[in-house]
């Protein structure tokens, strides 16, 4: 492929701004993320559960301390863009982006978590056919968000195409997603919750939830996280009051017909940053 | 608070689910395709006493940089033959299956490690050896010396599963708050 000198730049930019940002979200948690679960622990009354979030405070100290991934699932690479008007999307913006992944996994380390989906081959260098993934949106500077996601909570989400009149039945399908779930997606969870659009839109929206900031939660938001809290899995499904530490929303209007429902789920680490390229 | 080093005898019996431990010694990581290739080929360790820990780490250039616990219930169906052959505890997240916890039974215990713990993990571990390298960093069987891990006992050798406690309170809440059944 023919890459014209000035894109090649672009790539080359675009490939640094990924690398960084990976590091950032394998080393170093989000300080809302952060906040979030130092106030479950402080609040949290079963014994067991207060060990295994103390646990998780330690652990994410030293990782920051070492410089070493939070977890040993270094993910998948997801990845958000935002391009300003001046900025075409061109075939050298997905090529840095791949670069980057390429050179992050070298160097933070990560685990070559990548595979072929039939013969499950490992690609070796996190890369792979529409892998990473990348969104790309319009905005006003050129910036890279990453969303490393680990498999064992995004093996416990779930779509489901409701009726019409279920919209009542929302708060049951996401408490009966963590019901299915228990222990498996290293609770305590973030839950990103996308309502209507197409089947495909909910899913996508609730990945883009998890990017929201934790600190807040509006009513519905809270009703949710109150009704998985009150399951009582709690922190690595050993029970306790602490099972999702937030629940975000994000909604796209549908089709009369339809109610797609689609609920992310998030371990506790929340892994994500944001780093501006500079041009 | 018990603790347990390697190998392995009787005292795992006197456990129960939800005692803390601390556990040292060697410890043998397996994932899936580990405990496939053990079962076509044979265990490459003394299963003796020994410890299976459900992990697949980041290794850089024979160091351990992270190597937190797997989710323990994709070996749900490959475990009875460890068990047999001696195995006295599994290490890792999230639970196993009725037919594990029948297999513990008088013989071995589950120990939890907190999920996502990776950098605890390997600070309290030395890599010392590896079986089936070509399996893939993931895959194969590190050969790790553990340093008082921090766990709690989820399957105990008496039936006892704290994972199953909770999932049956869970269920009920999740009954009664949406009024089914």
């Amino acid at each position: 492929m023919m890459v014209h000198p000035a894109d090649s730049k672009l790539s080359c930019a675009l490939a640094n701004a990924t690398e960084r940002a990976l590091a950032e979200a394998e080393i170093r948690l989000p300080t809302d993320v952060l906040a979030a679960i130092r106030r479950a622990a402080a609040v949290e009354r079963n014994e067991v559960a207060r060990r295994e979030l103390g646990h998780i405070l330690e652990n994410i100290a030293l990782a920051e301390d070492l410089q070493v991934p939070i977890c040993q699932d270094t993910g998948v690479p997801v990845v958000y863009l935002t391009l300003p008007p001046d900025i075409g999307l061109s075939p050298s913006i997905f090529l840095g982006v791949r670069e980057g992944v390429r050179r992050a996994t070298a160097t933070i380390p990560l685990r070559p978590n990548v595979v072929d989906p039939v013969t499950r081959e490992n690609t070796g260098d996190n890369t792979g056919a529409e892998m990473p993934a990348v969104h790309v949106a319009p905005g006003d500077r050129l910036t890279v968000t990453v969303l490393p996601k680990g498999a064992g909570s995004e093996n416990a989400s779930r779509i489901g195409m409701l009726l019409p009149s279920q919209a009542a039945e929302i708060p049951r399908f996401v408490a009966e997603t963590m019901l299915i779930a228990g222990g498996r997606p290293c609770p305590p969870v973030f839950l990103g919750v996308g309502i209507g659009g197409t089947f495909d839109v909910a899913a996508a929206l609730a990945k883009e939830a998890l990017l929201l900031p934790v600190d807040t939660m509006d009513d519905y938001e809270q009703e949710l996280c109150d009704a998985v809290n009150a399951l009582g899995i709690g922190p690595m499904g050993l029970g306790g009051d602490t099972t999702a530490l937030a629940v975000k929303v994000k909604r796209a209007d549908c089709h009369t017909a339809s109610l797609p429902v689609a609920v992310n789920v998030q371990c506790w680490a929340c892994r994500r940053a944001t780093v501006e390229v500079k041009r | 608070m018990m603790h347990l080093a390697t190998p392995l005898g009787d005292e795992v019996l006197s456990l129960r689910a939800g005692d803390q431990v601390t556990l040292s010694g060697t410890i043998y990581t397996a994932r899936d395709e580990a405990h496939l290739r053990m079962m076509e080929e044979g265990i490459p360790f003394d299963p003796r006493g020994a410890v299976v820990y459900h992990c697949g780490p980041v290794v850089q250039e024979s160091r351990l940089v992270v190597a937190g616990p797997t989710t323990s219930a994709r070996m749900n169906a490959l475990t009875g033959f460890l068990i047999d052959a001696g195995v006295r505890a599994l290490i890792g997240k999230g639970g196993m299956g009725p037919e594990v916890v029948r297999q513990l039974r008088g013989r071995a215990v589950y120990l939890a490690l907190t999920g996502g713990c990776a950098a605890l993990a390997a600070a309290r571990m030395n890599l010392s050896g590896v079986y089936f390298e070509e399996l893939g960093m993931a895959e194969a069987v590190w050969v790790i010396e553990a340093d008082h891990l921090p766990l709690t006992v989820g399957i105990d050798a008496h039936g006892g599963d704290l994972f199953e406690t909770v999932r049956e309170k869970a269920k009920t809440q999740f009954h009664k708050r949406f009024n089914t059944r």
